[in-house]
């Protein structure tokens, strides 16, 4: 399953909801807000580090651009994507749960 | 994807996993109501429905609900009457209850309380999966 995530997780707990239902092997894609979760020394960097040990982490390129976020800046292990990488990964999954 | 082949002769077997998920309050937003209408209206169609209630949609369940005094219209009753439209897969995610203080006796209809692994696992099984 593929799950997408488009709230900033300083704000509200989509993220949260989200890698406590994510299964092993299951992948996840940052989206919109959601790209902050991406970046480095942030409270919530721990959590999504935890999380990579468990499953692919991917974030939308178009949105880190928008918002002036750097590969440089995105934790180690998260892949950054295009919007051709977003139906790639929507398209390798029977189904994509969106947490919003 | 999956595709599903009509059997005439076997109802049944055409049937859809559907969830519904809900993960809102009622009242504040129009997610719960719309949420109730569609699980209604998709009752007719005779699929596989499970609901599910997690992070603040569990307050949908909460009893003792009265809105006379916010003039809009209580509608939790209605998913007492969600077993007559057999829709009668109903879920809470246990996590969700206890960050909430919230236990099963609090809840207008009887649900079944599970994990957030258990859920994890029904989510796959699912053919269709919609969020509210």
């Amino acid at each position: 399953m593929l799950h997408t995530v488009n709230k900033s997780p300083f704000e509200k707990t989509s993220l949260d909801t989200c890698l406590r239902l994510v299964r092993t092997g299951a992948v996840i894609l940052l989206i919109e807000d959601a790209v902050y979760a991406a970046t480095k020394n942030t409270v919530i960097e721990a959590k999504i580090k935890r999380a990579l040990t468990q499953n692919r982490i991917y974030v939308l390129g178009p949105d880190l651009d928008a918002r002036g976020l750097q590969d440089s800046e995105i934790i180690d292990g998260i892949e950054v994507v295009d919007y051709g990488g977003f139906v790639d990964l929507a398209g390798e999954h029977r189904n994509v749960q969106s947490w919003f | 994807m999956n595709e599903i082949v009509e059997d005439a002769e076997n109802p049944e077997a055409n049937a859809k996993k559907i969830m519904y998920i809900n993960r809102r309050a009622p009242y504040g937003t129009i997610y719960a109501l719309e949420a109730l209408e569609v699980v209604l209206i998709g009752a007719m169609f005779e699929q596989d429905v499970s609901v599910v209630f997690m992070d603040d949609g569990i307050f949908q369940l909460k009893k003792n609900q009265d809105t006379l005094a916010l003039d809009v219209k209580n509608f939790s009753p209605a998913f007492r009457a969600l077993e007559t439209y057999e829709v009668e897969k109903l879920y809470v995610e246990k996590e969700s209850m206890q960050a909430r203080g919230l236990s099963c006796e609090d809840l207008l209809v009887p649900v079944l309380e599970l994990s957030s692994i258990e859920i994890a696992e029904l989510m796959e099984q699912q053919d269709v999966l919609l969020n509210f």
